[in-house]
């Protein structure tokens, strides 16, 4: 089986088959990590092109390193370093990019549908890494992949994200993939941070903390951005801890396994305390590792998904 | 007779439009019956025998024939952006569309706001077919801050006044701004919104803004900004024009201020008729204007407020932008569409016939409801009047094709769209053009 787009978008209206398909496939890809010499040469030959418009770490390591894993030639551009800066467009900047003959693009942009645009302008296939507040699928997918080695499943599991909704694109693929795989989802944050009408995408609003911490499986905790405190939506870092921080004491009041996930970075001592962090309902350093699986899985099916893994060491 | 539109218009000497349905909701005239035009004037309405008539002749067997319609609410981009537009090739879309009129917004650069800019339009007009009616700013250099002088710029020619693209700055700005335009009898039209809560906002706020992550702009944006000027009209006795009203809280103000006795009119376009915020799921940046367009629910709103009256005008905000302005994230794209050559196909095949609009209401809000607002004379279908016709096919079927608009501009949404009826010919100031030479 293959993904039916060369693309990957988003997690809006892709079926709960190629989901189980990335899925499955990352999950028989990380062993690969842990081999004395993780790699393997599936895409040699190919390049992808990591095109970061804006500031990323985790997640552009991630990518490299799994690019790297399947010997791929792999080429970095940051916005701070480029021609952006000297105003050209985002189509003329990729068009150019596309012309040294690559075959994958990965786009993190600040604008909400720039990797659909790009894809509506070359031929390579384009991997949305982040766009605006829109979408960050390789996210939910390692987000899912997570919650299912811990759990043992996605179907009816109940999934709240805390936090900043509104501006979050962790938050809406995650709601797209679980939803699409059966699973309950809410959303918990101050009103300012959840956004009109978010019902209709088929979850619960959660005003307080302890209503979904009480019902739910696994907490998606995001990242409060550090620049909103003392705007109008947020009055300070020490308010959202008092109100949805949270906390061990919180967690003990529960008095049942919960597993927490945390996208990273992590704001320790505001939206999570070191205690929870560190603790064993903590899940946060398996999605580390699992990005890196389930990007490995994403790239290999875009390629066609038929090249052998070769060197597989099953059986 | 010299139009700089080159070969498309051809000056009258005589003509007989024979057999057309003469459509005049001002006066109330619906019959079938013989037109001929001598150079610029009704010479006869009535039974002319087409045998030894000394002049041309076009069938209008089928075709309604009513007052030129007139677009209160362009943007011609001349002077200062002339790569977008200019007055010639504005004039020629709206041609093209079935207007013999414009009102041009003055957030032009430099901007509308003296005798001397006005006067330019005019004199870059002068002489084309469609009359263009500048509307000039109401504050000196669009900044919200000292009052143009209308009674210069009426003198010159002005229309109305506006901010556009802007709202009048603040409350006290807009109460003298009603005050000092009531000594002229011309409007205050303005861009309803209140520009802190629509901050970096790009569409509609809602489900669909939930779910793609875009940045918002919520229908209270417009409705505060509307609530104000009303309040302000009431009190100072108006005369206030709310432009491209989209959303349903807008057309209940109105309603409700109307039914007070508040002089207030207002317009819509289009688009907001036709189209919705799930349109922009596609990120087509030509989904991308100000106000943005709304869910369904205020869609309907704005369909009955044309219906009861509440909404008189139907205007196209026609706003030319670069293709690179437009080709490019929907975040950074520019807001604004394109509207004279697709406004009335649009309207005749989404609104005619249904919900109560008969012709004779499309002609009255494109037509004679907005030159009553403008305090522009009429243009009655009577032996004697000056002859500013559009004549209209409510049955042809054309497909919208933006490469060949008459318009310097792309940045339209409906390319491919089928519609159902469309201007054959506009008649004004003794010339003629007829879209049969083009098409």
């Amino acid at each position: 089986m293959q993904l039916k787009s060369r693309h990957l978008l988003g997690l809006e209206g892709v079926a709960k088959s190629e989901i189980e398909l990335i899925l499955d496939t990352a999950s028989g890809l990380k062993e690969i990590l842990d081999r004395p010499i993780p790699k393997v040469p599936t895409l040699r030959g190919k390049t992808v092109v990591n095109l970061f418009f804006e500031p990323s770490t985790r997640t552009r390591f991630s990518f490299e390193l799994a690019e790297k894993r399947l010997s791929a030639d792999s080429m970095n551009f940051s916005a701070a370093s480029s021609s952006v800066l000297k105003g050209e467009s985002l189509r003329d900047t990729v068009q150019n990019i596309e012309a040294m003959r690559i075959n994958f693009v990965v786009i993190r942009h600040s604008a909400v549908g720039a990797p659909h645009f790009l894809a509506s302008c070359i031929d390579a296939s384009v991997i949305n890494a982040g766009d605006g507040a829109h979408e960050h699928p390789t996210q939910a997918l390692l987000d899912m992949m997570t919650m299912k080695e811990r759990t043992g499943r996605l179907k009816d599991l109940k999934v709240v994200i805390v936090g900043d909704i509104e501006h979050s694109r962790v938050a809406r693929s995650n709601i797209h993939g679980l939803r699409t795989m059966g699973a309950q989802v809410g959303v918990c944050g101050p009103a300012t941070m959840i956004p009109r009408n978010i019902e209709d995408m088929g979850i619960t609003v959660y005003p307080h903390i302890e209503d979904a911490m009480a019902e739910a499986d696994v907490l998606n905790l995001l990242r409060i951005q550090l620049e909103r405190q003392g705007r109008e939506l947020l009055p300070s870092l020490r308010e959202y801890r008092n109100l949805f921080g949270v906390t061990l004491e919180r967690l003990e009041r529960i008095g049942r396994d919960l597993v927490i996930m945390h996208p990273g970075p992590l704001n320790r001592g505001v939206e999570i305390d070191s205690d929870v962090a560190d603790s064993e309902f903590s899940v946060i350093l398996n999605q580390v590792t699992n990005g890196v699986a389930v990007r490995m899985a994403v790239l290999y099916l875009l390629a066609g998904g038929k090249a052998k893994l070769e060197g597989e060491s099953h059986g | 007779m010299g139009d700089r539109t080159g070969t498309l218009v051809k000056p009258v000497d005589r003509l007989l439009l024979r057999g057309g349905r003469l459509l005049d909701p001002a006066s109330g005239l619906d019959r079938v019956a013989d037109m001929v035009v001598k150079k610029d004037v009704i010479e006869t309405v009535g039974t002319v025998k087409s045998e030894g008539f000394k002049g041309k002749v076009m069938d209008c067997a089928g075709k309604v024939i009513c007052p030129g319609l007139i677009d209160m609410h362009v943007h011609l981009r001349e002077p200062g952006f002339e790569d977008r537009e200019t007055i010639v090739t504005g004039c020629r879309a709206a041609m093209a569309g079935g207007f013999t009129a414009v009102c041009c917004m003055p957030n032009t650069h430099p901007p509308v706001d003296n005798r001397a800019q006005v006067e330019f339009i005019r004199e870059r007009a002068g002489g084309l077919l469609v009359d263009v009616h500048p509307v000039a700013a109401v504050t000196v250099a669009r900044k919200g801050e000292m009052l143009t002088e209308m009674g210069d710029l009426v003198d010159a020619g002005a229309v109305a006044f506006s901010d556009d693209g802007a709202p009048v700055a603040t409350a006290a700005l807009m109460r003298r701004a009603l005050e000092y335009a009531s000594m002229f009898g011309h409007p205050v039209i303005d861009h309803c919104e209140d520009l802190q809560m629509s901050g970096d906002g790009v569409m509609n706020e809602g489900s669909v803004s939930t779910l793609l992550g875009l940045k918002s702009i919520p229908t209270i944006s417009e409705d505060i900004i509307a609530a104000r000027d009303i309040l302000i009209a009431e009190y100072t006795g108006g005369p206030l024009h709310i432009a491209h009203v989209s959303s349903a809280g807008t057309v209940r103000l109105i309603r409700d201020a109307k039914a007070r006795g508040v002089p207030v009119t207002a317009e819509t376009c289009p688009h907001y008729l036709v189209m919705t915020d799930e349109d922009v799921r596609t990120f087509d940046t030509n989904t991308k204007m100000k106000p943005p367009l709304r869910s369904r629910a205020d869609q309907e709103a704005l369909v009955t407020g044309l219906q009861d009256g509440t909404i008189d005008v139907i205007a196209s905000d026609h706003a030319p932008h670069r293709i690179q302005d437009k080709q490019t994230e929907y975040d950074a794209a520019a807001f604004g569409i394109i509207g004279l050559e697709t406004s009335l196909g649009l309207i005749l095949t989404h609104l005619a016939g249904k919900n109560n609009m008969g012709l004779d209401r499309i002609v009255e809000k494109m037509a004679v409801l907005p030159r009553k607002i403008l305090g522009l004379p009429e243009t009655p279908l009577k032996e004697g009047a000056k002859a500013n016709l559009t004549v209209i096919d409510p049955d042809i079927k054309w497909t919208v094709d933006r490469d060949s608009f008459l318009s310097k501009s792309r940045n339209c949404p409906f390319n491919g769209w089928a519609l159902t009826g469309r201007s054959m010919a506009v008649i004004n100031k003794g010339m003629i053009f007829s879209g049969s030479k083009i098409r």
